[in-house]
């Protein structure tokens, strides 16, 4: 347990919330009939996931030749996405686990619903390498299982599989670590509910009554997954940048790219977080729950990503001039000035200068600006991906095989398509659940409620003094 | 549970810091509490109930060797080349040995995480008693929501035994007092 809160720390939960009042707020959502804006918004994503379906059947009926890859451009858009949508799933379950770690309490307005789009964006980005086997109905050959092909084993020292193995188990983990935190919060929509509801939360909230045993041991789960989560996220990414970087392709050999990749990761999937936050606070009225202070905190780690990938932009730069390696040396003249110049620019704009506006305070907690500046990031993190993976391709050791690559429709269908389920399952999600935790709301309200904290603290000192005993009976 | 119906006799507080010197007392009267629900986790609460540390970290080890060794022994038996295994269908792959140690060290770990966290997972619904469609009685409904139930088990009490229980309850600073059959 933490010692005493810091008298500088801001609140995190606003509007002199009781206990009841959280369970109204934060469940109530789950109550109520879909609003008109659900319903639009809904619709729309089921229509696009629908033509991304329909893409998707195209590709399998067809083949691989419906999209634009080539010989030279080999990965191309899917690998992209792949890594984009990832990259994405990143930042849920770095704000569960090591923000967990760092007892960084403005985690619990937003963890749950970043870990839910960390388990969507997964989702979507397995599609893309399933897909691009070709024969997906042969995509169980890439586990390695005792078999009548030779035996013939999968390659236990390709990064290719070593990324399959990261991306199961941190789907796996995520989802367990997700699901263990939301089964006290689905036990308060069952005791809430009545009928046939009643039966379905029963059923999903596991017979969860609230045994001081059981918090005990729920808390032990809880810290013990995000001590094996914390390496695992810093694993994963690292495991998808060997794809390129354990390659001989000038651009992709290099040593930076498991940190890069890495922080370009918790960069793209807080601007994920952000753009979502922002939407979802105003639909569901969570001001006092993701407030300006938990917006102004990930703005923060967004700053100090992006600043990071742009110093590795701009080492790579460095490196590959300093390396006195010609091939090198053309892979980035290529990238900056080749025929992909556009998406060098789009991703230094975007990752690089657009992100220092949040050196100001004023930006930093400002919504408008938040809103923009991380689609700004999404888009330019897209871009990212495509410099290294489509521009690095296309102009390889021979000219004669130099190419150039734009997406088909059906490759642009799958992508949009990925948009459909994401936001399909996100929508389903804030549906049926509480998109903040509840439970773990109000396990900080005494600290940091902000009838608890400042000037208010002074109303409310008898309360504020057997906290602090409590918490110090706690140590010993 | 069939045939053997728990009578509880329990007091609902509005607030955990009322609830913790609730059972502060009841542990300096020596009576024998039930079991504390609560809405969240109550720090400070598992030593003055007089609760164990959990051991579901050692599960954890236990687990995640077993899933270190389950990636070692398997990459090693298949790709042979250490003093244990011959392979079973050793491959060479860029010239490296057979038995390459550092290029299964991802897949290793991976393994390590994914079978900690499945185990351990499992084990704690199993020790819990919870799992998909468990229907365990609830005390209140509220408990879920903002109340803090201390409850006592009243079958073998003669009548001032719970009279006395009910006047501990009051003066604790319990909101509400009920009884219930579970």
């Amino acid at each position: 347990m933490s010692a005493a809160v810091s008298r500088i720390r801001e609140p995190l939960i606003m509007g002199n919330k009781s206990y009841h009042q959280i369970t109204e707020d934060l469940i109530g959502p789950t109550e109520k009939a879909p609003n008109r804006m659900w319903i639009i918004a809904f619709t729309l994503s089921v229509m696009t996931l629908g033509y991304g379906i329909f893409s998707l059947c195209w590709t399998f009926w067809f083949g691989i030749g419906a999209w634009n890859a080539n010989r030279t451009i080999g990965w191309a858009y899917d690998i992209t996405n792949f890594v984009w949508w990832i990259g994405i799933g990143h930042a849920g379950t770095l704000i569960s686990a090591i923000l967990l770690l760092f007892r960084q309490r403005w985690r619990t307005g937003v963890n749950r619903a970043a870990e839910a789009m960390t388990i969507f964006a997964v989702m979507c980005a397995g599609l893309f390498p399933a897909t691009h086997t070709g024969r997906p109905w042969f995509d169980f050959f890439m586990f390695p299982y005792p078999n009548t092909r030779g035996p013939l084993w999968v390659n236990f020292n390709s990064p290719l599989l070593w990324d399959l193995f990261a991306i199961s188990t941190y789907f796996t983990v995520s989802l367990l670590f997700w699901y263990t935190g939301l089964v006290p919060d689905l036990a308060t929509v069952r005791d809430r509910a009545k009928g046939v509801r009643k039966k379905l939360y029963a059923f999903f909230s596991m017979g969860w009554t609230g045994k001081a045993k059981h918090w005990q041991r729920h808390e032990y789960l809880s810290l013990i997954l995000a001590g094996i989560s914390t390496p695992l996220v810093l694993s994963v990414h690292t495991i998808v940048s060997f794809d390129f970087a354990t390659s001989v392709i000038p651009g992709w050999h290099t040593t930076i790219f498991p940190p890069y990749f890495v922080a370009g990761a918790i960069f793209s999937g807080f601007a994920m977080v952000q753009t979502l936050m922002v939407i979802t606070r105003k639909c569901f009225g969570l001001e006092g729950y993701i407030t300006t202070n938990h917006i102004e905190s990930m703005n923060k780690v967004i700053l100090v990503t992006g600043t990071m990938v742009g110093s590795a932009y701009l080492i790579e730069l460095f490196i590959a001039w300093y390396s006195g390696y010609i091939y090198e040396q053309f892979a980035f003249y290529n990238r900056v000035l080749g025929p992909y110049y556009w998406s060098y620019i789009g991703m230094m704009g975007c990752n690089l200068l657009a992100p220092q506006v949040f050196w100001s305070k004023n930006i930093r907690r400002n919504i408008w600006w938040t809103f923009f500046i991380s689609i700004f990031v999404n888009i330019g993190m897209w871009f990212e991906r495509f410099v290294i993976i489509a521009t690095t391709l296309a102009r390889d050791y021979l000219p004669s095989s130099w190419s150039y690559y734009w997406p088909s429709w059906v490759e642009i269908g799958i992508y949009v398509g990925t948009f459909g389920l994401f936001f399909t399952l996100y929508l389903v999600f804030a549906r049926v659940a509480p998109v903040v935790a509840t439970a773990e709301v109000k396990a900080i309200l005494k600290q940091y409620g902000d009838q608890y904290m400042g000037e208010n603290a002074k109303h409310h000192h008898h309360h504020h003094d057997a906290t602090e005993d409590v918490e110090h009976d706690g140590h010993h | 549970m069939k045939g053997h119906h728990k009578e509880v006799l329990f007091g609902l507080y509005n607030d955990e810091e009322v609830l913790m010197n609730a059972v502060k007392k009841a542990n300096k009267q020596h009576l024998d509490i039930m079991d504390v629900y609560s809405p969240f986790p109550i720090h400070g609460l598992d030593p003055v109930m007089g609760l164990e540390e959990s051991r579901l970290h050692i599960v954890g080890f236990i687990f995640g060797m077993l899933g270190t060794l389950t990636a070692l022994i398997g990459i090693s038996w298949i790709f042979g080349g250490s003093l244990m295994f011959h392979g079973d269908w050793p491959t060479i792959f860029g010239g490296k040995p057979y038995w390459s140690l550092p290029a299964f060290i991802p897949i290793t770990f991976e393994l390590t995480v994914l079978f900690c966290a499945i185990g351990m997972t499992v084990v704690f619904y199993i020790i819990c008693g919870l799992g998909f469609g468990v229907d365990n009685p609830v005390l209140d409904d509220r408990i879920t929501d903002d109340k803090f139930c201390l409850a006592f088990q009243t079958n073998d009490m003669d009548a001032s035994a719970v009279d006395n229980l009910k006047g501990f309850f009051q003066s604790t600073g319990a909101e509400e007092v009920h009884t219930k059959t579970i």
